[in-house]
């Protein structure tokens, strides 16, 4: 099969569409998508956060003080409350997609979707109960 | 109810016009009606000058793949009465160039489907005095949803990584070079590796998962591709730990 035709006067012009630039506004489950890809940018500023958070402690209580202070302004805060919002987002939304990409057979059947899905919240519950009780009990 | 429905339908005639442009036309909304019968009688009785692909009327085929209301369709399954009381806009399929009024060109398809090589592979034959090759009911379930695909291009159409990247292997080819993978027949697996590894094959999908939402018989080509992507991030991993693997 020929890829680029050769256009004559018998074979008329074919009309391409462009896909727009803002394609991902045209329904909600497109704009799900996007902000889901851009939670990513979110999830490493955590990362960044949290390696600045241990570069302070390093430098003893005057150094992990001034990180205090630093991450009370309300830039900061206000920064990490949307940070939260998208990695809650993007935790969600993956713990749906991931019995899709997933297939585990128990006894020779599928494991059905919700148990791994559900399995994926109980690791959750589980990291977050441990980072809990490490930080406020331990 | 009323017994009429207004129907959009999308008009291109390279002959006389640069662009697509819409056309009004009423037909009968009768109970019983999909959006293909009423374009069937637009051709009738109306407009002969419309031009559309179909054959089978059953979901079969895959011929008929249209957008109606902005979503990528099957029209032989697209019941009027769900649109009423209208009107109902109808176009051809998005991400494909247009040839005429509601026709695609799908070569770029047709050569993709090809690329991925949808047959058995044979390491070697068996010879055939020794019989047909079995398979065990398990082994058919592994890869029996992947095989129900019946070529409409709706995958193509929903999927916006194949709008913007027309390199793009795409849902359909991809689902199908699985269901031949998961085939225990086949032992194409590497020789299929080379291609779908590729940037426009499996790692171009992004997971926005539109493909499965569009599929008319359940394929689940996301599913296949993200399976598939698990499966060569393992083969990567092992050939990084074993680089001399065994095989």
């Amino acid at each position: 099969m020929n890829q680029t035709p050769i256009y004559t006067e018998f074979h008329p012009r074919w009309y391409r569409r462009r896909t727009s630039t803002y394609w991902w506004l045209r329904r909600p489950s497109y704009l799900a998508f996007i902000l889901r890809e851009l939670s990513s940018l979110f999830v490493a500023w955590f990362v960044i956060f949290t390696l600045v958070q241990i570069q302070a402690l390093s430098q003893g209580a005057e150094g992990y003080q001034r990180f205090q202070d630093w991450s009370k302004q309300p830039v900061v805060l206000i920064v990490n409350l949307i940070a939260l919002f998208f990695v809650v987002f993007h935790a969600i939304t993956w713990f749906k997609l991931a019995p899709q990409a997933m297939v585990i057979r128990l006894h020779g059947k599928r494991v059905p979707a919700a148990w791994i899905a559900g399995s994926n919240y109980v690791v959750w519950a589980l990291a977050s109960a441990l980072v809990a009780w490490i930080i406020l009990g331990g | 109810m009323s017994d009429t429905i207004i129907l959009h339908v999308a008009r291109y005639r390279p002959e006389i016009e640069t662009e697509p442009t819409f056309q009004e036309y009423q037909t009968p909304c009768r109970k019983d009606w999909v959006v293909l019968d009423a374009l069937n009688y637009i051709k009738d009785k109306v407009d002969g000058t419309l031009s559309y692909r179909w054959s089978c009327r059953m979901g079969i085929c895959g011929s008929c793949g249209m957008t109606v209301n902005g979503e990528p369709k099957l029209t032989c399954a697209a019941f009027l009465t769900d649109y009423a009381p209208g009107p109902v806009r109808v176009e051809p399929l998005r991400n494909f160039p247009i040839m005429r009024d509601l026709v695609i060109e799908m070569s770029d398809f047709m050569r993709k489907l090809v690329q991925v090589k949808p047959w058995l592979i044979r390491a070697e034959e068996k010879p055939l005095s020794e019989g047909e090759y079995l398979q065990t009911p398990e082994e058919l379930d592994e890869y029996k949803q992947f095989s129900m695909c019946i070529n409409c291009m709706l995958c193509y159409a929903a999927c916006p990584v194949y709008g913007l990247e027309p390199h793009f292997i795409g849902p359909a080819a991809l689902a199908l070079a699985q269901r031949y993978n998961l085939d225990s027949r086949d032992q194409g697996g590497r020789e299929r590796m080379e291609l779908l590894s590729d940037h426009t094959g499996i790692w171009g999908c992004t997971f926005v998962g539109e493909c499965t939402k569009a599929c008319p018989k359940s394929v689940d080509p996301a599913a296949a591709i993200q399976r598939y992507k698990l499966k060569a991030a393992l083969e990567w991993f092992k050939s990084f730990l074993m680089p001399r693997g065994t095989s």
